[in-house]
């Protein structure tokens, strides 16, 4: 394959892995989550070198899985004693990236990992770093690592797709029909933290979190069904990546961040103009929810 | 027996005391309001029973067993307000979700359990609205989608949290009704409710509830002027006049 090939394919896989992973982190109103998990992964990722001094795919899979459950887990424990949510998430992100960012700083030294490129990520380079792989012969690390997140997302995600919908929905009833709701929070996390660390060479940790929330808001506005807003986030994913890649090489300009741009300008799209929600169609129907009073008077009760 | 026992329970929200020593027994085919002011505790009541909550100390028993070993026999409506009807999900779909437990890990709702979801949405008067998106209902339908998720459980004991909240007319004798039903076919329901005007009409036991039991029986035993001031305290006057 190209290199171009490689960098749209590997890009295109972060946009379905987020698109996907993300339209649950919306329903579940855990975007802050994602912002917190792909700030702390850094964390998992340097402990991992630390201890193995090497930089490779299951290492970091599981350091930032680690990370992630860990940094779930503290927010939990805080709020669950007093901390107001978001509070929580800001305290515990920003210490433990920090503690991360200072041992790049401190242990790592710049000669195979550096706080720029984890932030930014370095999709360019992506190409050059093969492996080899049984009958497909040489891929890009990164694209591998991408593809099989993606197969562990997919089948977890299918596995227990009502599962994920009725504690999305209705995480009370789930509980009092006996699914295992705090569970299934931790496997979610799990998912997020290994999307995200898998993305991470391709877009870096601040752009990985607009993929995973922008073409899933994006996607919300378009649909009523939790099956095709999942096949839309994913191809809004894949979209964004395509356009934000031809306007990086046209504009001579950073590839993660024009596909950031990307996504926000498909949520900008969508929301002007999606049939249900969207702004233009409001503007022309004038249409009014049908409950408003009632809720009016639920809120007052 | 009695099919739901509680002794001594008592829990918090953290240093919050809701619940002290709340114990009472509840008869097979009894229809029971749960009646106190706001943050009385009723909704607390009714998840640290389900094990949503955690309880501080006390007893729960189901059935004369516990919990975990009756999850099928009990049904949960919880408040209408505790979910995000934006959700992009239909009405069918919801009513679905009560049959979850029951289909299995690994497997999909077939035909059968459609089949069921869609009788009991017809039960509420909803079969024409099986398709619409939840935010497209109004409080009244959205609340006989609960029931119908609820019926669909075909539970034996039924916890409701203020179905009647903020209902039409018609959903509110719809929703009667079924109640009424449920207790014919020898199943049990506690209801939250927030209306003393027609507590007396629609349920035949009544346990008032502040913080802890102040009375509970038959509705002409326990529902007394007596029992409600006190279950209100001062805040009675504020309500009979609004
Ligand atoms: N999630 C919560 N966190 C903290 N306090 C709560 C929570 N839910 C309820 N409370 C408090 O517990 C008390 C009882 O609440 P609740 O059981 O909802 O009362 P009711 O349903 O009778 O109106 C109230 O004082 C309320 O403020
Ligand atoms: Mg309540």
């Amino acid at each position: 394959m190209t290199y171009t090939g490689w960098i749209l394919l590997t890009a295109s896989l972060v946009g379905l892995s987020c698109g996907i992973v993300g339209v649950f982190l919306i329903l579940r109103r855990m975007a802050m989550m994602a912002d917190a998990i792909s700030h702390t992964v850094l964390l998992g990722i340097v402990t991992a070198f630390l201890i193995t001094r090497e930089l490779n795919g299951p290492h970091m899979l599981i350091g930032a899985i680690i990370t992630g459950l860990l940094t779930a887990l503290l927010v939990q424990w805080f709020h669950s004693r007093g901390v107001q949510q978001d509070a929580s998430i800001g305290v515990v992100f920003t210490t433990l990236f920090a503690i991360g960012v200072i041992l790049i700083a401190t242990q790592v030294g710049n000669a195979h990992l550096d706080t720029k490129h984890a932030l930014m990520g370095e999709i360019a380079f992506v190409p050059w770093e093969v492996m080899n792989v049984p009958l497909l012969g040489e891929v890009p690390k990164a694209t591998f690592m991408l593809a099989a997140v993606l197969l562990v997302v997919l089948v977890v995600i299918l596995a227990f797709y009502k599962e994920w919908k009725i504690t999305s929905f209705d995480p009370a009833l789930a509980a009092s029909i006996g699914i295992p709701v705090v569970l299934l929070h931790y496997v979610f996390m799990s998912m997020v933290s290994i999307t995200t660390v898998a993305s991470f060479d391709a877009v870096g940790a601040i752009m990985v979190v607009a993929m995973l929330i922008t073409p899933a808001a994006a996607a919300y506005l378009w649909t009523d069904k939790l099956s095709i807003m999942l096949v839309l986030s994913g191809a809004f994913g894949v979209i964004s990546a395509f356009a934000g890649y031809y306007v990086a090489v046209w504009l001579d300009t950073s590839i993660s961040g024009s596909m950031a741009f990307a996504t926000g300008i498909v949520f900008l799209v969508s929301f002007l103009l999606s049939p249900k929600h969207g702004v233009l169609s409001r503007y022309l129907y004038r249409y009014e929810r049908p409950d408003q009073e009632e809720q009016q008077i639920d809120a007052v009760s | 027996m009695s099919v739901l026992k509680v002794q001594g329970l008592h829990a918090s929200y953290r240093k919050n005391k809701v619940l002290h020593d709340v114990s009472f027994e509840v008869e097979q085919g009894s229809l029971t309001s749960i009646v106190g002011p706001n943050g009385a505790g009723k909704s607390t009541l009714l998840k640290v029973m389900l094990e949503l909550h955690p309880k501080l100390s006390g007893d729960v028993s189901f059935f004369g067993s516990t919990l975990s070993q009756t999850k099928t026999r009990v049904g949960y409506v919880p408040q209408r307000g505790s979910v995000d009807w934006d959700f992009p999900t239909n009405a069918l779909d919801v009513v679905m979700m009560g049959l979850y437990g029951r289909v299995g890990w690994l497997k999909w709702p077939n035909k059968s359990h459609k089949e069921k979801a869609m009788a009991s949405l017809a039960q509420m008067g909803m079969a024409d609205f099986a398709d619409r998106q939840i935010s497209q209902l109004s409080g009244g339908q959205q609340q006989r989608v609960f029931l119908a998720r609820a019926l669909v459980q075909d539970a034996d004991l039924y916890f409701m949290d203020e179905p009647l909240a903020g209902v039409d007319a018609a959903t509110e004798r719809a929703i009667m009704t079924t109640l009424k039903n449920l207790k014919m076919s020898g199943k049990t329901v506690m209801v939250v409710h927030h209306d003393l005007q027609t507590v007396e009409d629609y349920f035949d036991h009544v346990l008032l509830l502040n913080r802890t039991v102040v009375a509970h029986g038959k509705t002409e035993d326990a529902f007394t002027k007596d029992n409600v001031y006190r279950a209100y305290g001062g805040s009675l006057r504020f309500m009979k006049e609004a």
